[in-house]
């Protein structure tokens, strides 16, 4: 990897704070302007290290910017940033309120396969649920209570899943 | 003849020469070579004025090849030897082989790769595709009397890791330099975008002799963002002739067909279809060599109906691909139709209806994606002023992903992440003084193995011995600008970083190209030491040049002592390359060379980020 101890973090690396709220349109254009320095596109005439440096370049802006652009990553991030690990694999724990939620959506998306109206119905709920628990993880980003911030993440990974679920099952209605 | 340039003794190539690039479509039907002229791109012509070259090449008892019209002419009297649409086979096994028993060859089944038996031997894809790209290079030489620096190829957005690679390889084998695997659909959108000044969301409709491809692009000014795609890499309009096809051979009840009838029937549905684009109604008329007459007229309606699955399975490819970027067609400001196949009027309405808006048309629908891959190349090449650069993000357009127990598939890199783009992930050993480990990565959307494409079977060597578990064994999986992808891997428990063996199961090797070479080539009949000579000095100055340019804008970076190491290595590169005469003294010298500048590369780099985000100039701060 090229020498990045100029930027050591995604946030830094695109001139931003390391904090949850985030203007995107900032993001957006820092990524831009990075990338249109950096892309391999750009140095096809430069030596073979020149064009090496670019591509991880290049690479490690892709991956720090879908890592911000997406809220549910962008906290990820910030909690490990912060000494809080998610420990995906290992800790599937999640409140029993949260999953007798989960469940009666699975329940709905089985048993109303063919019903577009109602998984619609289910999907803005869903929809809902997901903007809430952002804002939910903005605040508690924003307040530094990473510990609960990381459990908020991985009810969001759980929404998320379905949520990709459910879309599938509605194209293929629609 | 271009002017002759004299540079002061000492120095490099004056760096302002410009540069011939040229960008190629290599077509399923059809493939065309164009390059850009007084700031305008433009379509070459051979030296009887046409501009599309057939995509067939005919293979003789005593090895010489013919290609475009001239094969073209053979395909009915010469059907097993003269290859037709062998994009259809870049990169595929027997099994993925449709349409076998209307195909007049006789197929071999080789892993990773069919091949084709011809009079003058057995031909992979591969070589037959180098064998078209060598006649377009060699269009393009007389075309422009001088050497062509680079090309960029282009291919189906939905080309797999295995139908780029394939690609690439033929490219080599032609004795081209490969500036860019460019998307097809991405072509089309930098021709219409850059020539209609065009701004926000766009869809590209690319319906292709043998490939379908959806894109969907964001456009503003100086940027081309691919934010999704999909398509179907085994769709395209040699389906609707193989539809129509079936369709008469049911009518007529014919018993199984001759290779040269099979070929003269299909011959005769293709021209009847691209009748029924004009006219309601169309007539099949042959005479095969049994002497039987086949008579059908068939009208547009039966048509449509006929292949009008084939066009429901292009829009839900649009609609998918409009899914993955989370928009709605209202969002969507136009939609360019690109590849001759969308002629056809029941796609236009397809397309019309879904969009709720009438698709443009004003390019070409056979030239435009050409048209873009040489404003590309002639925008690698460096012929644009910094101004006018333009920036173009694509992405993978299927997921990777890596075989775990009982035949799952857990994915590592997920389809539309924009390139390039890389990935870590650790393994360890099961076994105590385990010193292998076998990784096999696919590519697709399936959770099942077996129903994703195979790229690659890895095989890790060289793993210290360990107790199980112990080792750490971090793999990277890198796919670059052309979406091919790359394998890393490194032991990092051990004290020492163990660099690990890996070896792709199948692909061509490089000593399987430098055979091919060796054989005969089209391509290849100059001398090649002297070619691969005059490769490497063209490295050397390119690479003399490079730095020269570089140290003369960010020589501020380095120390005094820095940049006189640089100098002093430029300028015995430069005293080499005069005299030396092996190729492989000359690599090494240029590979030397290059490695004293990896850490101005990189503080060049960071320099040019911190400039890009603060809009200053890094000397001013």
């Amino acid at each position: 990897m090229a020498n990045l101890s100029a930027s050591d973090n995604y946030f830094t690396f695109f001139g931003l704070l390391p904090r949850f709220k985030l203007d995107t349109s900032v993001l957006d254009q820092a990524y831009l302007a990075i990338q249109k320095e950096v892309h391999p596109d750009r140095h096809t005439n430069g030596t073979e290290a020149e064009q090496r440096v670019a591509m991880q370049l290049a690479t490690y802006a892709n991956t720090a910017y879908r890592t911000l652009k997406d809220p549910i990553q962008r906290g990820l991030y910030l909690c490990q940033l912060n000494g809080v690990e998610a420990h995906l694999e290992t800790n599937t724990a999640m409140p029993v309120q949260f999953l007798m939620k989960q469940m009666e959506w699975r329940e709905t998306l089985d048993e109303s396969a063919e019903d577009l109206s109602t998984l619609e119905t289910l999907a803005a709920e869903v929809g809902q649920a997901h903007q809430n628990a952002v804002i939910l993880l903005e605040e508690e980003c924003e307040k530094g209570h990473y510990q609960k911030a990381i459990e908020t993440v991985r009810g969001l990974l759980f929404i998320d899943k379905f949520a990709t679920e459910l879309d599938d099952a509605i194209a293929e209605l629609a | 003849m271009a002017l002759l340039q004299i540079a002061e003794p000492g120095m490099a190539l004056a760096p302002h020469e410009r540069k011939i690039s040229i960008g190629i479509d290599l077509g399923t039907t059809n493939s065309l070579v164009a390059i850009v002229k007084d700031a305008l791109p433009k379509v070459l012509a051979d030296i009887n004025g046409k501009e599309l070259f057939p995509s067939v090449i005919r293979y003789l008892p005593d090895g010489r090849t013919q290609g475009g019209y001239d094969a073209l002419e053979h395909v009915i009297d010469d059907p097993k030897n003269t290859i037709v649409s062998v994009k259809r086979f870049m990169g595929r096994g027997l099994s993925d082989v449709s349409h076998m028993e209307s195909s007049p060859y006789e197929f071999i089944d080789e892993p990773g790769m069919v091949k084709l038996r011809t009079v003058a031997g057995d031909k992979t894809p591969v070589e037959v595709s180098a064998e078209i790209l060598a006649r377009l290079r060699q269009l393009a030489e007389d075309s422009v009397q001088d050497e062509i620096v680079g090309a960029v190829i282009t291919v189906p957005a939905y080309f797999d890791d295995a139908q780029r690679q394939a690609t690439k390889d033929a490219a080599q084998l032609a004795g081209l330099k490969v500036l860019r695997l460019l998307n097809e659909p991405t072509a089309a959108a930098i021709a219409y975008g850059l020539d209609n000044a065009s701004e926000g969301i766009y869809a590209v409709y690319d319906l292709g002799g043998g490939t379908f491809d959806i894109s969907i692009l964001r456009m503003s000014k100086g940027v081309f963002e691919v934010l999704s795609t999909g398509g179907d890499s085994a769709l395209g309009g040699d389906d609707f002739d193989q539809c129509l096809y079936s369709w008469v051979l049911e009518q007529v009840k014919l018993s199984p067909l001759a290779p040269q009838d099979q070929r003269a029937l299909l011959l005769a549905a293709k021209q009847t279809k691209e009748q029924l684009s004009l006219a309601p109604l169309a007539n099949v008329h042959l005479t095969l060599s049994t002497g039987a007459v086949v008579h059908l007229e068939v009208s547009q309606t039966q048509f449509f109906e006929i292949t009008q699955s084939l066009v429901s399975k292009t829009m839900t490819s649009v609609r998918k691909a409009l899914r993955d970027a989370h928009l709605q067609t209202q969002d969507v400001k136009g939609v360019v139709m690109v590849g001759g196949a969308t002629r056809m009027p029941h796609v236009q309405a397809a397309v019309a209806e879904l969009f709720a808006k009438q698709p443009l048309n004003n390019l070409d629908p056979d030239q435009v994606v050409a048209l873009g891959a040489a404003m590309q190349a002639d925008l690698l090449a460096g012929n644009q002023s910094k101004n006018n650069e333009w920036l173009l993000l694509d992405v993978i357009p299927l997921s990777l992903g890596l075989e775990t127990m009982g035949g799952l598939v857990e994915k590592i890199i997920p389809r539309n992440t924009p390139i390039p783009v890389a990935q870590a992930q650790e393994f360890t050993t099961f076994k105590d003084g385990q010193t292998g480990l076998s990784l096999h990565v696919v590519q697709g959307e399936r959770e099942l193995v077996d129903a994703c494409r195979s790229l690659a079977r890895f095989e890790l060597k060289g793993i210290p011995p360990m107790v199980a578990g112990a080792a750490r064994i971090r793999v990277t999986f890198q796919v670059d600008a052309d979406g091919l992808l790359s394998v890393h891997a490194i032991e990092e428990s051990s004290s020492v970083q163990t660099s690990i063996e890996i070896k792709p199961s199948y692909g061509l090797s490089d000593s399987d190209i430098t055979r091919m070479l060796q054989d005969g080539f089209a391509s290849a009949k100059e001398d090649m030491q002297a070619r691969s000579l005059r490769e490497e000095q063209v490295e050397a100055e390119r690479l003399i040049e490079a730095v020269g340019a570089a140290l003369e804008q960010d020589g501020y970076l380095l120390t005094d002592i820095e940049r006189a190491l640089i100098r002093k290595e430029m300028a015995q590169l430069h005293n080499l390359v005069q005299t030396e005469q092996d190729s492989s003294i000359v690599r090494k010298a240029v590979e030397k060379a290059a490695k004293t500048t990896d850490h101005f590369a990189e503080k060049r780099m960071n320099a040019s980020i911190q400039k890009a985000l603060t809009g200053k100039n890094v000397a001013e701060i």
